[in-house]
């Protein structure tokens, strides 16, 4: 495993009984890259997540994630990564303010800590203003902003997100990546799932789940080359329509 | 006799000061045997609209119709020949999947067998499952079950409400493949959807944002009366490329397109655009025309 990786993981494996659902994928992600972890519904990409962020333990295999081991060290992995799950999980009764105090408490960040980077997001967010109103008045785009600020608050070395674009409108849709382009560029390691395919161009390299296992892993442009397509979402189709298992 | 029709359709949630205004005043109309698509994102205002349709919501103010029949006066008409899929999954995950088919169909006074023609290329693909609980179907599984129970009393007009939010690309595309196929048997369609690429399949599409209709009509005629010149470029740094585009005067509007960055420009000034921008790269810009997209019309028409 090289040095500059700070995803890296070696033929991991997860299964549920007698099925499997992540099939011995082995790959590598930079410092500071936007990685696109697609696949089709069932494909195994919450399972491999899920093994990746500390929540669940693999069947075999290696990952290290900032440096952490997946199995033993998974306590203190969750303290060096943010998460943004598909489901909406800040507070709707807690204020902005009181959401960001809380997350940041969470992860053991100190009082003028929390101080200083609250006023930083609500600077950039543009939402001074409204740093006392409640979470659950916002309007979804909104929300879902903010719940990327949250994600990165304590300043993670990645940060995973889960279908963060999903039921958003198309101008949010760019706010948002545009928000992805400029953490990456101060150095934070996106790690993201996205069934626009649009986005998927947007990541410095993907990769494709079928039943499990990783069959295409490369830049956006490479990838059309190779399967010689205009676009990654026929990349996408070619790929996916191989899938045999039921997405059950 | 029109499918559906919508008149001036209000509806508040809360008390009137902080009230929230979910629809303020929609109006369209749905021709028989037309697929008909509400485009917007969440929020916008589909939900209650659908359930207003659907008989199971009543209308601060406005009328409308399903078949002729009025929605407040005749909904008992109306919900017996009206299909819907909610966008949250509404079967009973305690029942097998035959069992829930079998359930809809009874209460509908109706049978399987009766209307097996219907739903076969749907069903087929779930019958191996037939005996699962409908609670540990996967997504797309239960997505099949549903629009099978919608479909099992052989409604006239079908209301699917964001079937295909979440779901992966080949899915969503075999989906759209079957609503294809369900308007040639006669059935009337009206289906919401966030994502953009799917309004180009429909006959007509209405783009709603906040409770209000932007346009409707079909895509072809949105694409057509899109106001502008459509141009994508790519650089090496994407980031500091599309800082640059969104700082220059030529361009009224600049975001990320998949491979592109697209610039909308009131008039044709790519030299001038070219010639600032080559500055910052002068090896690595590529530029290309774009045709307009639906969803370069709906950006434009948000704003």
């Amino acid at each position: 495993m090289s040095n500059s990786a700070i995803i890296s993981v070696n033929k991991l494996s997860k299964k549920f009984g007698d099925f499997t659902a992540v099939d011995e994928i082995s790959f590598e992600v930079s410092k500071g890259e936007i990685f696109g972890f697609l696949g089709a519904n069932g494909a195994g990409k919450t399972t491999a997540m899920r093994m990746l962020c500390g929540l669940s333990l693999p069947t075999s295999g290696e990952a290290r994630v900032a440096g952490f081991d997946v199995y033993r060290q998974n306590e203190e992995l969750k303290k060096n990564i943010g998460y943004m799950s598909q489901k909406f999980s800040l507070y709707d009764d807690l204020t902005i303010k009181e959401n960001m105090r809380f997350y940041g408490g969470i992860y053991g960040c100190s009082d003028s800590f929390i101080k200083t980077k609250t006023g930083s997001i609500l600077n950039q967010l543009h939402l001074e203003k409204d740093a006392g109103k409640l979470v659950g008045s916002l309007p979804l785009g909104w929300k879902q902003k903010l719940a990327f600020s949250v994600a990165i608050f304590h300043e993670p070395k990645i940060v995973f997100l889960d279908e963060p674009t999903g039921g958003v409108d198309p101008v949010t849709r760019r706010e948002f990546w545009k928000m992805i382009y400029e953490a990456a560029d101060s150095g934070i390691t996106i790690f993201v799932t996205t069934h626009y395919m649009d986005e998927a161009e947007y990541c410095n390299r993907v990769s494709i789940m079928v039943d499990g296992r990783i069959d295409a892993l490369d830049s956006p442009a490479a990838l059309r080359r190779e399967y010689n397509t205009a676009s990654m979402d026929e990349v996408f189709l070619k790929l996916a329509r191989k899938a045999r298992r039921d997405d059950g | 006799m029109l499918a559906v029709k919508a008149d001036n359709l209000v509806k508040n949630y809360g008390k009137k000061a902080s009230a929230v205004k979910a629809l303020k005043g929609i109006s369209f109309e749905v021709q028989p045997g037309e697929l008909f698509g509400i485009i917007g994102p969440d929020g916008s205002g589909k939900t209650s609209l659908f359930r207003i349709l659907t008989t199971l919501l009543l209308a601060d103010e406005g009328t409308a119709s399903v078949d002729g029949f009025d929605v407040v006066k005749d909904f008992k008409q109306i919900r017996e020949r009206v299909g819907y899929m909610p966008g949250k999954f509404s079967l009973y995950p305690d029942l097998s999947v035959a069992e829930n088919l079998e359930f809809f169909a009874t209460i509908f006074d109706t049978s399987i067998e009766e209307n097996y023609d219907l739903i076969r290329d749907i069903y087929v693909q779930i019958e191996p499952f037939r005996d699962r609980k409908a609670g540990k179907l996967s997504g797309g599984m239960k997505q099949k079950l549903a629009l099978s129970c919608a479909l099992i009393h052989r409604p006239s007009v079908l209301f699917l409400d964001e079937p295909t939010t979440g779901v992966d690309s080949v899915s969503r595309k075999e989906f759209w493949a079957m609503l294809k196929t369900l308007q040639t048997k006669g059935i009337s369609i009206l289906v919401s959807t966030p994502y953009m690429d799917e309004a180009a399949q429909c006959d007509k599409v209405a783009l709603l944002q906040d409770g209000n209709v932007l346009t409707i009509n079909t895509p072809a005629e949105i694409v057509k009366n899109f106001d502008g010149k459509i141009y994508g470029f790519r650089a090496a740094n994407m980031l500091h490329l599309l800082n640059e585009l969104k700082g220059l005067n030529e361009v009224q509007s600049a975001y990320p397109s998949g491979i592109y960055h697209n610039a909308v420009m009131a008039e044709d000034r790519l030299p001038s655009v070219l010639s600032k921008l080559k500055m910052d790269h002068p090896l690595d810009l590529e530029q290309v025309e774009l045709t307009p997209t639906i969803e370069d019309c709906f950006m434009a028409l948000m704003k």
